[in-house]
């Protein structure tokens, strides 16, 4: 079931204050009864709203309406002991509005990025209570049935509930965000790239974390990771309109056409970068919106400062030991030494074990030996490269560029 | 991801196979089936006719040829799959070993990656 127009965009932003009021009142140990209600409240604005209008106070009709909900289920659970209790408080009114809204969206996000559970379910189960989205409309992103986004909804609240989680979380230190990031990166990701399927990318997954990054920032505006994760998010989504042909097919970063870009997103990530970077460990969000910044001030591939980049790939190299992070060095290594600086890179990437994702390191290797005049050796490593992907965009990109050598 | 397990048989093998072995097969295929349905990672699940009911359409450049039996003329054949959606290849592999097909000699499971899905019910 879809939910469209403007009301929807209200309903989203209401869902997880409407959770956080029930969790404040009932605990972490009803999660899944709680979040259940609030799907059904949810449902009922969606079908009573646009008949009647919205109601005086929409988020306190969302609540009253879920607390509903939520009485009639459990009562309807008698056979369970453990939810007695709660049935005994149902009778005391319910505290309204006793934090802010995007505080209790950033909670909401802690309890759903629960250590317990497997990142894929952290997603699913973020964009469900956090995003306020249907189990049909996560579906539908991901290209999987209904039937298992919702077993697996089901599953990770039965989690957090068995991990004896509590709401609002203990507020210990400040590092429990960094699943939350981890969360919000792979959704972006997830987005943009779309690792299968026939689309490059999804403006709904990548808008949802760039929203939700939004609401993370305004809650901890000091924080330097969360701040470098939305401008890195701003960094790359401004060049969406220019990734792709018409048809689907996959532009590469120097053959883009920048006039495409998204100039207000390219100055509102950079302008969250100046005011962060100052005096601030460069930590890896940071580092990778910084690079994303110099390509997206730069006017083309050869007025890009990659000297600068290089020293960023590096330090972020140092950071992090992400082997992905030595291929985009060696990439930045062949723009300020040369193709064959780079290839050294590349094939001690290879002597060092192949990476989890081969067709990356291919592709880089055959772009390096086109570039070097190898064109036979090109040829093999873009084949190489498209059989190893599971991208059809890219598949199809790679396979283009053979094609190319093999023809002149 | 989602990887597709191919199950590739021999219907010599199946044949050959005791009451009993065949009955434990069933079951096992069954609780697989709820093992992957309960943790959120199986999307369907497809079981094959026998070889001998495959009519096979050879494309011939023109007018494509329709003939009685299958492409190639293999002991094994695909006898059905499970289309998973995992978070690794190796987890992919791991709950092929749980098929009950990994333990006869003389069948195999085939994993490969998925690339493209449409459909209503993907």
């Amino acid at each position: 079931m879809t939910r469209a127009g403007a009301s929807d965009d209200l309903l989203r932003a209401l869902a997880p204050q409407v959770l956080a009021a029930l969790l404040r009142r009932y605990g972490a140990s009803q999660f899944d009864l709680c979040e259940d209600a609030v799907q059904e409240a949810l449902l009922a604005a969606h079908e009573q709203w646009p008949g009647r209008g919205h109601p005086d106070d929409p988020a306190a009709w969302l609540i009253t309406t879920a607390r509903r909900r939520l009485i009639d289920r459990i009562r309807s659970e008698k056979r369970r002991r453990d939810r007695e209790a709660t049935q005994a408080s149902l009778a005391h009114p319910l505290e309204q509005h006793a934090a802010g809204a995007i505080d209790d969206s950033v909670q909401l996000l802690r309890l759903c990025c629960h250590p317990a559970l497997s990142p894929p379910a952290q997603v699913a189960l973020t964009l469900r209570a956090v995003g306020g989205l249907t189990t049909a409309q996560i579906a539908h992103a991901y290209l999987l049935p209904e039937a298992t986004v919702a077993q697996r909804i089901t599953r990770a609240k039965a989690r957090i509930r068995e991990a004896g989680a509590a709401f609002p979380a203990p507020t210990d230190a400040e590092d429990r965000i960094t699943p939350v990031l981890t969360v919000l990166y792979l959704m972006f990701n997830e987005g943009h790239t779309a690792t299968a399927g026939p689309a490059v990318h999804d403006v709904e997954l990548s808008g949802e974390a760039i929203r939700l990054a939004r609401m993370v920032c305004a809650d901890l505006p000091g924080h330097g990771e969360a701040s470098g994760l939305l401008a890195l998010m701003l960094l790359t989504d401004a060049r969406r309109p220019a990734r792709t042909t018409g048809h689907g097919a996959l532009i590469p970063l120097d053959e883009q056409d920048r006039s495409l870009w998204n100039r207000a997103t390219i100055h509102e990530g950079v302008a969250i970068l100046e005011r962060t970077l100052p005096g601030r460990h460069p930590s890896p969000y940071l580092l990778q919106a910084s690079i994303a910044a110099l390509h997206d001030e730069a006017s083309s591939t050869a007025e890009t400062d990659w000297p600068q980049i290089l020293i960023l790939y590096k330090l972020l190299e140092q950071e992090t030991g992400n082997p992905v992070v030595t291929l985009n060095r060696a990439v930045a290594e062949s723009m300020v030494h040369g193709p064959a600086a780079g290839l050294a890179i590349v094939d001690g990437l290879f002597d060092r074990g192949l990476p989890a994702d081969p067709h990356r390191v291919l592709a880089v290797r055959a772009h390096l030996l086109e570039q070097i005049g190898e064109r036979e050796a090109a040829v093999d490593a873009y084949r190489s490269a498209s059989r190893a992907t599971a991208s059809l965009p890219e598949r199809d990109y790679l396979l283009a560029r053979a094609r190319k050598l093999t023809a002149g | 991801m989602k990887y597709l397990i191919l199950m590739q048989v021999d219907p010599a093998v199946l044949e050959s196979l005791s009451a009993e072995d065949s009955q434990a097969i069933g079951e096992g295929h069954q609780s697989f089936i709820e093992q992957t349905t309960a943790s959120g990672e199986m999307l369907s699940t497809h079981a094959l006719g026998d070889p001998s009911q495959t009519t096979t359409i050879r494309g011939t450049g023109g007018k494509p040829e329709v003939i009685d039996g299958p492409f190639a003329e293999t002991k094994e054949f695909m006898g059905g799959y499970y289309l998973i959606d995992v978070e690794s290849k190796e987890r992919a592999l791991e709950l092929a070993q749980l098929i009950p097909d990994a333990g006869i000699r003389g069948l195999a499971l085939e994993i490969r990656p998925v690339m493209f899905s449409a459909g209503a019910n993907m």
